[in-house]
């Protein structure tokens, strides 16, 4: 590994590890004598039994895709705000599809519903887009609103179309139109009295990975991706370049779109009863991914880890509740995820922190010789 | 007694030794000049010694007390202070923001900016400095903006002061000011290190002059004891011949025909018209070069031919077709090259490897197989690239562009723009930041491509060069064009004249050279 790829390691692992310490703080000054074991549920619940591994991986799935979406149009130089609403619009198409579409066959129906939420992920990323290339309106203003109005309007859309009545959320998906689970049931489970428990980690993961490499591929090999890093890291640069900018902005957000449609989908196409709720707030999936992009520095495969940390870390944090109100967990889970967004900053002090360190290594042994 | 000594530094960068057991003496109030080839470790030296970076081996002392300089906030308690080569100001902060930046008084958390400005205005008269503090930064010009760069030193109370290449990106107006100004500061006790490319600036103003050459120190020397041919020989290693031998042009066809250029001001500058009228060609076969003070419209019309920006009316026609309204790469694949004026801005892609920028115009074209970068291809063109230019770089064609010394940078822009065979090559003052072999080096190029028959608009600030390159001179003055002369047939003192706007002629293409009486303005 390189030196800037491994202070990008290092500097990861240490915003971890100040996160962790922070939350253990607020642990402590909440209910002191319950933090340390809580502390400890966190850091190792999700290792606990191979059932809650493949539920770190399950839960991993969407923010893994959040994140590739952030990331993505970060190496564009552009700030996806909007992945949250980008995000709902794609679990409603994928809901909407898989409930009402019962007449294409399961695999077609499944593979209608990843491919439609991308693409309404990808309209919904446009608007931000066109409005940054031919209005120069700052995309993080107005993906902010667009996460606001397309909240409202999937809100709006499930109760006209998939709503239950009953449940008062969306229609529950028929077990043929969610993911399948590909026999990792038989992996990725824990013993039950005679039987098991098994987790519902699907298809999603493998999806997941996927995708992130063929993220990488794009940014990395394509000539299409040579573009948009350059409109990214100089935008001047590429003008004198003779690269359209305008094109590049307007398809970099409709990927980074797609991406979070895609999250939406394969949240939402588990077959644990999952459903949306017409609660009138964001998808949080959608702010995880920033503090995912950033942990996993931008990077496809680093984004992977970082998906499949954070989700480890909230899956042990839900397991606090009684002894922590729910409120607290959820400011201790922010405190540790949002602090990984500090990761650059903790890279630029690491790396003249570690100078100043080899610095007298060597002085030290330059005196010896 | 030296104010600073720099005893066997030692500084290495990944491939590549940047100072090797170097070696550098200051005395107090003297102006020490550090001279040397593009990448002979120049920059990196003063980098060292302003806390940006750490020396492997070696020890900085301060009046015969070893110092430890781990930041820039350690070298500024010590009194050092740096212009660098690429200044880091505010854009968006008024000049006085800038000054006191880092180091505000504050009563109860509240700026003080009364005593502050007071101070600043009090230096900036003491060195006569013509500056409108409470102007922000991105309105003022580059000259001014290093003056800014040398107020936030002497408002620290800096007594060690490093110039990085502060003459570069300045006119020659402003460099005899700089000069002036630097004579006044070592006068007053300052102590002055000072880089430059330019023999003349080191004769005019060094007392001592130290010399770099692939890391190593070659020497220090006396200033008024040595020649300028001494001096670049102990730079290079090798006698170098500053005249150029160029043969006649061979003119041809025209390539590039401008017709009534016409850019109107905008609202936020004076308002003046930008480009007024410009009617100009450009042939095959020769150099024409476009001189004048910085900031007459150069750079509108740079812009405007290659692109950049849009223009408000008149005609741009390359080899019989009009491209007023074509896109920057339908220009560029009609034969247009552009060595742009900041190779920062427009020109590199810093985070991207050497590699990647050669390709930055034709990765589309050459570089790529349905739609996936060949990634051995490119590898082996910048190989090419680097051997025929010789750039200089710790990796070779996997250095981060960002990593390379100013002048080879500006060499991958060079090689990049050459090697893609324009029709024309427009050249925008494209030996800036240049070593003198390096400049030598370009001159020629600049030549070949006009003796293989290629058009080469050249933009230039330095009279030397205009004079030197050059088949036929225009001069612009606020935003027109005042004169169209033969450098065989005018000095100097005549150029000076018609770029500070004092002389003019009336200039029209389609006569074969001046027409009318020279009208002499007041
Ligand atoms: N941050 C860096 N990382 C890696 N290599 C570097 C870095 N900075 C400089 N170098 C390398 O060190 C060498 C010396 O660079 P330096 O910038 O000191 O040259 P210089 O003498 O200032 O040249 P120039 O006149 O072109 O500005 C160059 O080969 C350059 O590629
Ligand atoms: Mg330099």
């Amino acid at each position: 590994m390189n030196r800037s790829g491994f202070l990008s390691f290092l500097s990861s692992l240490l915003v971890i590890v100040i996160g962790l310490l922070f939350g253990l703080i607020v642990l402590i000054v909440s209910n002191a004598e319950q933090a340390f074991p809580a502390a400890r549920t966190i850091a190792t619940f999700g290792f606990s039994s191979m059932r809650r591994v493949g539920d770190v991986m399950l839960h991993g799935t969407p923010i893994i895709l959040t994140g590739l979406s952030v990331a993505f149009a970060f190496k564009t130089g552009l700030f996806n705000i909007g992945a949250s609403g980008q995000f709902m619009f794609g679990g409603f198409v994928a809901i909407y599809i898989g409930v009402e579409a019962t007449f294409l066959p399961p695999w077609l129906r499944i593979l209608t519903c990843i491919v439609a939420a991308a693409l309404a992920g990808a309209i919904w990323g446009a608007i931000p887009g066109l409005l940054k290339a031919y209005r120069n309106v700052h995309e993080v203003i107005s993906s902010i609103m667009t996460n606001y109005i397309g909240m409202f309007i999937v809100v709006y859309l499930i109760q006209s179309f998939v709503f239950d009545q009953g449940r008062g959320t969306s229609t529950r998906l028929p077990t043929e139109s969610t993911l399948p689970r590909l026999g990792f049931q038989n992996i990725f489970r824990e013993p039950f009295f005679a039987t098991y428990r098994e987790s519902h980690v699907n298809l999603g993961i493998v999806l997941a990975i996927a995708i992130a490499i063929l993220v990488y591929v794009i940014l990395e090999k394509t000539t299409f991706g040579y573009e948009l890093k350059a409109c990214g890291f100089n935008p001047d640069a590429a003008k004198y370049a003779g690269i359209n900018q305008k094109r590049s902005i307007v398809f970099s957000m409709m990927i980074s779109g797609a991406l979070a449609g895609t999250a939406g989908a394969l949240n939402f196409m588990v077959d644990t009863g999952l459903s949306m709720g017409v609660v009138e707030t964001l998808a949080m999936e959608g702010f995880t991914g920033i503090s995912v992009a950033f942990l996993g520095m931008n990077h496809p495969i680093g984004i992977i880890f970082s998906g499949l940390f954070v989700s480890y870390i909230k899956l042990g944090g839900a397991q606090l509740q009684p002894h922590f109100s729910i409120e607290m967990v959820e400011t201790v889970l922010a405190i540790i995820i949002y602090f990984c967004a500090f990761v650059f900053v903790v890279k630029s002090m690491l790396g003249r922190g570690l100078s100043k360190f080899g610095r007298k290594d060597k002085q030290e042994g330059g005196g010896a010789v | 007694m030296y104010i600073i000594e720099m005893r066997n530094i030692t500084k290495e960068f990944p491939g590549i030794i940047a100072n090797d057991n170097i070696t550098l003496q200051l005395k107090k109030n003297e102006i020490h000049a550090l001279l040397g080839e593009n990448g002979a470790g120049k920059s990196t030296l003063m980098s060292v010694l302003f806390g940006l970076y750490k020396q492997e081996k070696g020890s900085i002392f301060k009046n015969e007390e070893e110092v430890f300089i781990t930041g820039p906030g350690d070298a500024n308690r010590l009194g050092i202070g740096m212009v660098h080569q690429h200044f880091k100001l505010v854009h968006n902060f008024t000049v006085l923001e800038n000054i006191v930046l880092g180091v505000e008084t504050t009563k109860s958390g509240v700026l003080q900016m009364k005593e502050a400005r007071e101070k600043v205005l009090a230096l900036s008269k003491r060195y006569g400095f013509d500056i409108d503090i409470d102007k922000e930064i991105r309105h003022i010009s580059v000259g001014m903006q290093q003056r800014v760069e040398i107020l936030k030193m002497l408002y620290r109370d800096n007594e060690i002061l490093i110039f990085d290449e502060p003459t570069a990106v300045l006119t020659p107006q402003e460099i005899e000011a700089l000069m002036k100004t630097m004579k006044d500061m070592a006068a007053e006790g300052k102590s002055i290190l000072f880089i430059t490319h330019k023999l003349d600036e080191i004769k005019q103003v060094a007392d001592r002059c130290s010399v770099l050459r692939k890391g190593k120190m070659i020497g220090t020397v006396d200033v008024a004891e040595t020649s300028k041919e001494e001096m670049s020989e102990m730079m290079v290693g090798r006698k170098v011949v500053l005249s150029l031998d160029k043969a006649e042009a061979n003119i041809g066809d025209t390539i590039l025909k401008v017709r009534n250029l016409c850019q109107k001001g905008k609202a936020d500058k004076s308002g003046k018209d930008r480009l007024k009228n410009i009617s100009f060609d450009v042939k095959a076969g020769e150099i024409l070069c476009v001189a004048g003070i910085e900031g007459n419209g150069q750079t509108d019309l740079v812009y405007a031919l290659t692109g950049l920006e849009e223009f408000d009316s008149g005609e741009i026609e390359m080899e019989g077709k009009d491209i007023s309204r074509a896109k920057i790469r339908k220009r560029t694949e009609m034969g247009i090259a552009h060595i742009p004026e900041d190779r920062h801005k427009h020109g590199l892609v810093l985070d991207y490897t050497l590699a990647y920028n050669t390709i930055l115009q034709t990765y589309y074209a050459n570089f790529q197989k349905t739609g996936f970068l060949k990634k051995q291809t490119i590898l082996d063109y910048a190989k090419r690239l680097i051997e025929r230019f010789d750039i200089r770089s710790g990796q070779g064609e996997i250095t981060s562009t960002r990593a390379m010394s100013g002048g080879n940078q500006q060499k991958v822009i060079l090689a990049r723009e050459i090697d893609r065979d324009p029709k024309l090559l427009i050249a925008v003052q494209p030996t800036r930041g240049l070593d003198v072999g390096a400049i030598e080096y370009i001159h020629k190029q600049l030549l070949a491509q006009r003796d293989s028959g290629k058009a080469v608009l050249l933009v230039s600030l330095e009279l030397e060069e205009v004079m030197n390159v050059s088949d036929r001179i225009l001069v612009m003055y606020e935003g027109e064009i005042v004169a169209d002369v033969d450098p065989k047939h005018v000095t100097f003192q005549e150029l000076g004249l018609y770029m500070s706007g004092a002389k003019r002629d009336e200039v029209s293409v389609d006569a074969a050279h001046v027409k009318g009486d020279e009208v002499t303005v007041e």
